[in-house]
């Protein structure tokens, strides 16, 4: 056992009840976009991925598993965010009727 | 300050970002925010990540991520909102596929020459490599039975439990063979592979209805799996996103089991191995008759009731009828007609998704119930619109033992005046059981296309 792995076991238990915490007042009305945005976040796993694919000197078949990592990743990451951000549009304040509520008044 | 220090202080400044994300997904005001500082969080990551000194092949890295962004995005762009489900599970699965290759590699290049890794990178190597994986292909899985690809009915064959568990067991002797035993490459691989096959195993014999909780708990596995390679690569960034995605996608997983009232072990290994037998005794209990209706009888019906409560289920999202559904509502509004939503916790495939359907068209709020607070109404309630759903409104989840889905709550449609169903046909759900709601005296089916359905209804009331 070393300091610097104990410091990160610190580090990892800290965050795990702080993930608790954060999440515990989500009313079930966010639920889904606030799995699509957790969904989100583990894609910083990318910076691993960019980490490992830049190391020098690796063989061919390395270097196709470090690159699927981060073609993995950048997926994760933006595909994440882009469906939380999609779901999260339909909650914005309601200004302009729906066109379907427009057709029902006009006829 | 070193170049190191200032990545570091980004790396800072991602943490805040992520953690201020997930508050603000606690108000629906302020959700959409939360999106926004967690991709500002994740901009900062990146860049960031670049800088890091020693790094090589920018140009093939730069190549990769400009290829790959944009498919996420179309992807992600172009479902529709009722695949929402199965593009979180497809998403999910990739950063678990990152994570175990990210694993792979990373074990390959920090062994040293004469040597051996210390315990605290071989056992999160092995970690990472084990639960990504199992995520990736888990969630692969969970894709396809939602997307229907393959059937959403459990898979099960005999002693599949044994053969799960010995898998899982042969799979953690490997891990213990890759900490203490020789420390080859080509190990860590295979124990990549065997996790692969364990996912596929473990999600499979799991009913489709249950598919939320498995991605909720992919999720966990994948937040975990991420922070696992955190431990390798000393990235204190990686080890708290990745954990509070595993914490939180924990939690989240505990309380939608719960809504479902049955404990975490219970969905995930056994309550439908024994589908057979209940699917045997629902047949004998389906002794009463169904009656077929017409959408005008239906018309006059709503019209001239005081109260009606909408349910809508997964068939409401595949006939993409939110709309037309709001619109019939705003019809029976006008004729004063008190209309509310009863939104049961996993309606749908989501928790949630009812909502966000119906948020989307233009539904307000506050017409939107849950299913504590609406079911104490169904008896005062004059006609149970129920819109696709169908396994949280069996009532054989409060009265019939035998049911696989006994003890999940449900929405006491039953209890209604007049139930209405609207539904294809008399294919039961997506849990696979028979639903005794359809052959009760004050039921009446719709049967056809939820959309098509509600039209028709909704020009009878107009035309009256």
């Amino acid at each position: 056992m070393n300091t610097s792995f104990l410091i990160e076991l610190t580090v990892l238990i800290l965050a795990a009840f702080l993930g608790v915490q954060v999440i515990s007042k989500v009313p079930t009305l966010l639920h889904t976009p606030l799995m699509s945005g957790t969904n989100a976040i583990h894609g910083i796993v990318i910076v691993g991925a960019i980490i490992v694919a830049g190391v020098p000197h690796q063989p061919t078949w390395l270097r196709v598993v470090t690159l699927a990592a981060v073609a993995l990743a950048t997926g994760n990451v933006v595909g994440g965010f882009v469906v939380t951000d999609r779901m999260l549009e339909m909650f914005k304040p309601k200004k302009k009727a729906p066109e379907a509520a427009e057709e029902a008044k006009s006829e | 300050m070193s170049r190191t220090d200032w990545i570091y202080c980004a790396y800072l400044v991602t943490i805040v970002c992520f953690i201020v994300a997930l508050q603000f997904l606690s108000h629906p005001a302020k959700a959409r925010y939360g999106t926004w500082v967690g991709a500002v969080g994740m901009a900062f990551a990146i860049v960031a990540t670049f800088f890091t000194p020693g790094l090589t092949n920018y140009a093939s890295i730069l190549i990769v991520m400009a290829i790959s962004a944009p498919i996420g995005a179309y992807a992600a762009r172009a479902v529709k909102m009722t695949a929402m489900p199965e593009m979180v599970a497809l998403f999910n699965g990739v950063g678990g596929g990152a994570a175990a290759l990210v694993a792979l590699a990373d074990f390959h290049n920090s062994i040293p020459e004469p040597g051996r890794l210390p315990y605290d990178s071989s056992v999160s190597i092995v970690l990472s490599a084990l639960i990504g994986s199992v995520s990736f292909s888990g969630s692969m899985i969970a894709f396809a039975k939602l997307r229907e690809l393959i059937g959403g009915r459990p898979i099960t064959y005999p002693g599949q439990q044994i053969v799960n568990m010995a898998l899982l067991a042969g799979l953690v002797a490997l891990g213990f063979v890759i900490v203490f035993g020789p420390q080859r490459t080509v190990l860590v691989g295979v124990l990549g592979l065997g996790a692969l096959a364990f996912g596929v195993l473990f999600v499979l014999p799991i009913g489709g209805a249950d598919m939320p909780v498995v991605i909720s708990l992919l999720n966990a596995f994948t937040g975990v799996a991420a922070a696992a390679t955190g431990f390798v690569l000393h990235q204190n960034v990686l080890i708290v996103s990745g954990m509070l995605v595993g914490a939180s996608g924990s939690l989240l997983t505990l309380m939608m089991a719960r809504a479902m009232g049955r404990s975490v072990t219970n969905v995930f290994f056994g309550a439908f191995g024994q589908l057979q037998t209940a699917a045997e005794g629902g047949v004998s209990a389906e002794g009463g008759t169904v009656r077929a209706t017409t959408p005008e009888d239906v018309a006059v019906m709503l019209a001239y009731a005081d109260r009606v409560i909408i349910v809508p289920g997964y068939g409401l999202a595949v006939a993409q009828a939110q709309h037309a559904v709001r619109e019939l509502a705003d019809e029976l509004e006008k004729r004063g007609v008190n209309v509310k939503y009863a939104i049961h916790p996993v309606a749908g495939r989501m928790p949630g998704h009812m909502n966000v359907l119906l948020a989307e068209a233009n539904v307000p709020y506050d017409q939107l119930v849950e299913m504590d607070d609406i079911n104490p109404e169904f008896e005062r309630t004059d006609v149970a619109l129920v819109i696709g759903a169908n396994d949280v409104t069996n009532p054989d989840a409060r009265t019939n033992q035998a049911s696989p889905i006994y003890g999940m709550p449900i929405l006491d449609v039953d209890k209604a005046q007049n139930v209405v169903v609207l539904k294809r046909s008399m294919r039961p759900g997506f849990a696979g059981v028979d639903n005794p709601l359809y052959t009760l005296p004050n039921t009446q089916m719709l049967f056809g296309d939820a959309r098509e359905s509600v039209v028709k209804v909704t020009a009878a009331v107009k035309a009256l």
